[in-house]
């Protein structure tokens, strides 16, 4: 029998302490009696001689200090897994709320993980097919690769995620990506579209998802994702699965953690964010990667939705400094209808040189990249020249570049939420799109591609 | 050894009694678990200690051992090559004892007691030693020789030396000393947050050449300066330290990951061993030290790390090398030292950080040098030191950046918009600067060319002009220029996209010697000098402006550096194209 203790002599916000404790460990696990039939649960922070600092997932309310019985379990939070867990739709703790049976665990693991170490780790190299331009022809994703969205309030992020779920595979392979998805305080609406996608494509019978909605307990969302990226490791690394994990909104995990962290009267970082806030992403976005010796893999895309649109915001610019890249999204774009509304000029993708070219996706995707992107750039800034002095101001060349950024835009980025472009399709819609463009501009297509690619047009 | 009890758990930060005889700075196990941990206050008989594990799962009661020694590394052949965590655990034989994922309490020296190394002795008995004196050599790698000095505290007479197969741990020699005989192995212990001695420290002279163009240009680094690269994320600074360690015409690399990626490590571990050094024909990885504390690794060993780095690369300094050492990012380390003065609730200073932030950076970077070595030789070493700096959201008013630009000489101020136009190294011309540069100078024009410098100067007043002049044309439109100007536009473009920009995964543009750098910008100046003569005598601007010679320029970059004859054929090729747009120029006005 575990030690029970009436000892809670404070609460405050997400905080509890509990006086008189013995043996209690930092990071263990903490149940909370608030009623016969209500317990909740907490997690140490501070162990502090016979005083224990502990954080409540669920909240403070309704709980009474004198009758409060705390049981410190001697175990850190843990996730029962198995196969069974696929298809299965669960709370944000971890708990089934689809009216299905428990889960018979094959095995408990902690969600925090162990660091993995950077010897054993497989660089990332295969690529995905996503069936969207924007993504595999200028921001190419690779199995195992680390690459949010960021996103603004209103703009097509879960259409957006959802489509790449719906899409994703690796060339040459009909294996499909198994999904996890983690929501943090998202809506009820955000995650009904994402559940109901699943379950319309079929997708659902390969994924395991962690809800947590907006108004759910708030605190309890710092271990969502965790839970999340325990399942999809034990997919990945015990299972041999490649595994796609969503996690959405990490806004609102950051904001989660800034309540703890004032609630403690930590010497706050920047806009009230705990310092320690690129350590704790960097401890869930870098259980993503390739192992070797491995099959499986894990290929993370977490959603941010930017306050403000504002890219510099600690939440969006630590996140910056440990994925491998960022999809940015544009209210510009989706304002001229265009979706999905992706800024391929600050969107970036760090692996994609290793992901593409000859035997993988093909030998003319480098240079083809190189050049859309450049000619896209100098189009747009023609168009601001435009803008500020007249199309007058523009030389001949100018006027064809501004023309082409404009198709681009609509022909190349804009595409259907259920059209599924093959890398193929991509890479020749880009040469489509050269054609508007002189061919001595195309400085940085090797001649031998542009003599087999260019297609032929009446104009030249 | 003493034994104290925990009380009080926080995170990295464990708090024990019972620890009066302690030290500051001593290493302690904590737990039965044996986790490291230093110890970084003394109050009483409590200590704090830093935990260089993860914490969960320990609790008041339970024992804190000390071990008398301060936090050191271990110092023998078997650095090089070597991949290791925050505290010199070598994470290629964790990984062949615990697996994938790194796990707590590992035991494991970072130096391969059992090897066996050819020694060959470099005095004999007899000869009179001081500290520092070369003993003997051993060939670590086939480009290391490395080299075994005489320990600091040892001064004396040889009394036996062997040629022959040791382990770091057997008696190469012994010493006779006024305090009786000493044992001497290869293998020595240094603590790492004190710096090496030498002799003397002496100002850098002598550039570290680099192989990209911006920096050996533009904002060059000596043998034993300090450098430092900040920029917000995705600006490159990954990239710049990793083209460092790959192509710097150093003897040594020592590459710190600190609170990084783990993939930027593992492609490091991937293309190391691949690539050639250019100067010996060797892999890389034959010169290379590898310290590993990525981000999701714990804390307290991140702020360890720098130092673990910065010790072993003094230790080849002291042997007569020049060693660099790349930190990325020292902005992860300053904050393991925030996080932890947090917990220990001192008084924070800006931004949380500790006021002894800026103290702490500039006693790293006062590190690097150019040093005269101990020992009778008199022997000269260089340690080069370039951190990385990550300031939230690339503003540099921040304490770090700002405390690193108080001590670094060398400023690589990476810009967001370059980036975002992919126009890379995205260093920005405008800001960064170098205060080695007049120093330097003279040393390249000897070296390279008598027009190094000139080169240099002219090139960087064309790139200022084009700044001014661009803020006219997006005023008033690019008509109200005169054809001169424009030139002067066109080449400064030309400077910048031909010259400065470079593409670090293009296999021969990753690297241009201080040759073929000035036969580039030669090229560039040359083209602009002589289309002034020619609008001089009326060449019309588009003419110039539509020679192919300009393609030729532009595609030097990626002509290989021993096509020496390909290179110099551009000048011959600009010669005869202008002397036939004047002839054509002039013959029609006679016409
Ligand atoms: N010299 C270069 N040549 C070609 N591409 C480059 C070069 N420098 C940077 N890049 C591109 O920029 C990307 C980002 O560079 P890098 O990883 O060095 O950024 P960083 O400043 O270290 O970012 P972070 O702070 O997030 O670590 C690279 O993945 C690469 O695509
Ligand atoms: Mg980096």
């Amino acid at each position: 029998m575990l030690k029970e203790y009436r000892t809670v002599s404070e609460v405050a916000g997400p905080l509890m302490v509990v006086e008189q404790v013995e043996g209690v460990k930092y990071g263990e696990l903490v149940e909370i009696e608030v009623s016969k039939d209500e317990v909740r649960r907490g997690r140490v922070l501070e162990a502090d001689g016979s005083r224990a600092l502990v954080q409540l997932f669920e909240g403070s309310a309704g709980l009474n200090l004198a009758s409060a019985k705390v049981r410190f379990l001697g175990r850190g939070i843990e996730l029962g897994v198995s196969m069974d867990m696929l298809g299965r739709v669960f709370d944000g703790f971890g708990r089934p709320i689809d009216g299905g049976p428990q889960i018979i665990p094959e095995k408990k693991i902690d969600i925090n993980g162990n660091p993995i170490n950077p010897y054993a780790r497989e660089y990332p190299s295969e690529f995905i097919q996503t069936g969207i331009s924007a993504i595999d022809g200028l921001n190419t994703l690779v199995r195992g690769q680390k690459l949010p969205i960021f996103s603004g309030s209103g703009l097509p992020h879960a259409a957006l995620a959802a489509q790449i779920a719906r899409q994703a595979t690796v060339l040459g392979t009909e294996e499909k990506f198994s999904v996890v998805f983690g929501a943090m305080g998202i809506t009820f609406e955000e995650a009904d579209y994402f559940i109901s996608d699943f379950r319309r494509t079929g997708a659902i019978e390969r994924a395991v998802l962690f809800i947590n909605l907006a108004n759910d307990p708030a605190i309890e969302r710092i271990s969502t994702p965790r839970m999340a990226l325990t399942a999809a490791e034990y997919l990945a690394f015990e299972k041999d699965m490649h595994v796609l994990v969503i996690l959405s909104d990490i806004t609102n995990y950051a904001e989660a953690l800034r309540e703890v962290s004032a609630a403690r009267m930590e010497v706050p970082g920047r806009r009230g964010y705990p310092g320690y806030m690129y350590t704790d992403l960097a401890t869930m976005y870098e259980r993503a990667g390739r192992i070797k010796g491995r099959k499986g893999s894990i290929t993370l895309l977490p959603i941010l939705t930017m306050p403000e649109d504002d890219k510099t915001h600690p939440i969006v610019d630590l996140t910056g400094y440990i994925t491998e890249g960022q999809i940015l999204l544009a209210r510009e774009l989706h304002r001229k209808g265009i979706y999905p509304p992706i800024d391929v000029l600050p969107s970036l993708s760090r692996l994609k040189d290793k992901g593409i070219g000859e035997g993988k996706t093909r030998e003319d995707h480098a240079d083809t990249m190189n050049q859309l992107y450049a000619a896209y750039a100098r189009g747009r800034d023609a168009k601001e020249l435009e803008a500020i002095l007249g199309e007058a101001a523009l030389s001949e060349d100018d006027k064809k570049f501004s023309k082409f950024a404009d198709e681009f835009e609509r022909r190349y980025v804009n595409q259907g939420p259920e059209e599924n472009r093959t890398i193929e399709q991509t890479l020749d819609l880009g040469w489509e799109l050269l054609t508007l463009l002189p061919v001595r501009e195309l400085k940085r297509i090797r001649e031998e591609y542009i003599e087999k690619y260019l297609p032929d047009t009446e104009s030249a | 050894m003493g034994e104290g009890r925990i009380v009080k758990v926080s995170g990295p930060l464990v708090i024990a009694e019972g620890l009066g005889n302690a030290k500051m700075y001593e290493v302690v196990r904590v737990s039965e678990k044996r986790l490291i941990g230093e110890i970084i206050e003394m109050r009483g008989d409590r200590a704090s200690i830093q935990v260089y594990e993860e914490t969960a799962g320990l609790g008041p009661g339970e024992p804190v051992y000390t071990t008398g020694q301060p936090l050191s590394v271990e110092l023998a052949p078997g650095l090089i090559e070597s991949i290791y965590d925050g505290i010199q655990r070598p994470l290629d034989k964790i990984k062949d004892l615990v697996g994938d994922r790194i796990e707590r309490g590992i035991e494991l020296p970072g130096i391969d007691y059992e090897r066996k190394w050819h020694f060959e002795p470099r005095v004999k008995p007899g000869d009179t030693v001081e500290p520092g004196d070369i003993l003997g050599v051993v060939q670590e790698t086939s480009v290391v020789e490395h080299r075994i000095m005489v320990p600091h505290d040892v001064r004396g007479t040889v009394r036996t030396i062997n040629e022959g197969e040791f382990t770091v741990l057997d008696v190469v020699a012994t010493i006779e000393t006024k305090d009786g005989t000493r044992d001497i192995t290869m293998l020595t212990r240094w603590p790492v947050r004190r710096g090496r001695p030498y002799a003397e420290k002496l100002p850098p002279h002598v550039p570290l050449v680099t192989g990209q163009r911006i920096i050996d240009m533009f904002f060059p680094v000596a043998k034993g300066g300090a450098a430092c690269v900040p920029g917000p994320f995705g600006s490159g600074k990954t990239v710049v330290q990793h083209q460092l360690a790959r192509w710097a015409d150093s003897d040594i690399i020592v590459y710190v990951g600190c609170g990084e990626r783990g993939n930027e490590m593992t492609e490091v571990l991937m293309d190391f061993p691949e690539l050639m050094d250019p100067r010996t024909g060797e892999p890389l990885m034959k010169r290379t030290v590898l310290v590993a504390n990525t981000s999701d690794m714990p804390v307290a060993a991140r702020e360890a790390s720098i130092y673990t780095g910065i010790t072993m690369a003094e230790y080849f300094r002291d042997m007569g090398y020049n060693v660099a050492l790349m930190a990325d990012s020292t902005s992860r380390w300053a904050e393991a030292l925030r996080e932890i003065s947090g917990r220990l609730e001192e008084m924070p200073g800006e931004e949380g950080y500790p006021a002894y932030l800026g103290s702490r950076i500039a006693e790293f970077y006062e590190r690097a040098g150019r040093t005269k070595c101990l020992g009778s030789e008199g022997r000269e070493g260089t340690l080069t030191v370039i951190g990385a700096v990550s300031p939230p959201g690339g503003d540099l008013s921040e304490p770090v950046a700002q405390a690193t630009l108080r001590v670094a000489k060398v400023f690589w101020g990476l810009d967001a918009t370059l980036a975002a136009r992919r126009h890379f190294p995205a260093i920005n011309w405008l800001l960064s600067y170098s205060l080695y540069l007049e120093r330097l100078e003279g040393e390249l024009s000897k070296t390279v060319a008598s027009d190094f410098a000139d080169l240099r100067r002219e090139a960087m007043r064309m790139l200022q002009e084009e700044a001014e002049l661009e803020e006219i044309v997006r005023l008033v439109g690019i008509d109200a220029l005169s054809i001169k100007d424009r030139l002067s536009l066109e080449t400064a473009k030309s400077i910048r996209e031909d010259f400065l920009h470079q593409n670090a995964y293009h296999e021969v543009d990753t690297y241009t010697s201080l040759a073929k750098q000035r036969l580039m910008l030669k090229a560039i100046l040359d083209f602009h000098h002589m289309a002034l003569d020619a609008l001089e005598a009326d060449v019309d601007f588009d003419k110039i402006m539509e020679l192919d010679v300009r393609d030729t320029i532009a595609r030097m970059k990626y002509v290989p550096e021993n096509e020496e004859e390909r290179l110099n054929s551009v000048f011959q090729e600009m010669k005869t194209a202008f002397s036939d747009l004047v002839q054509a120029a002039g013959g029609e006005e006679v016409a």
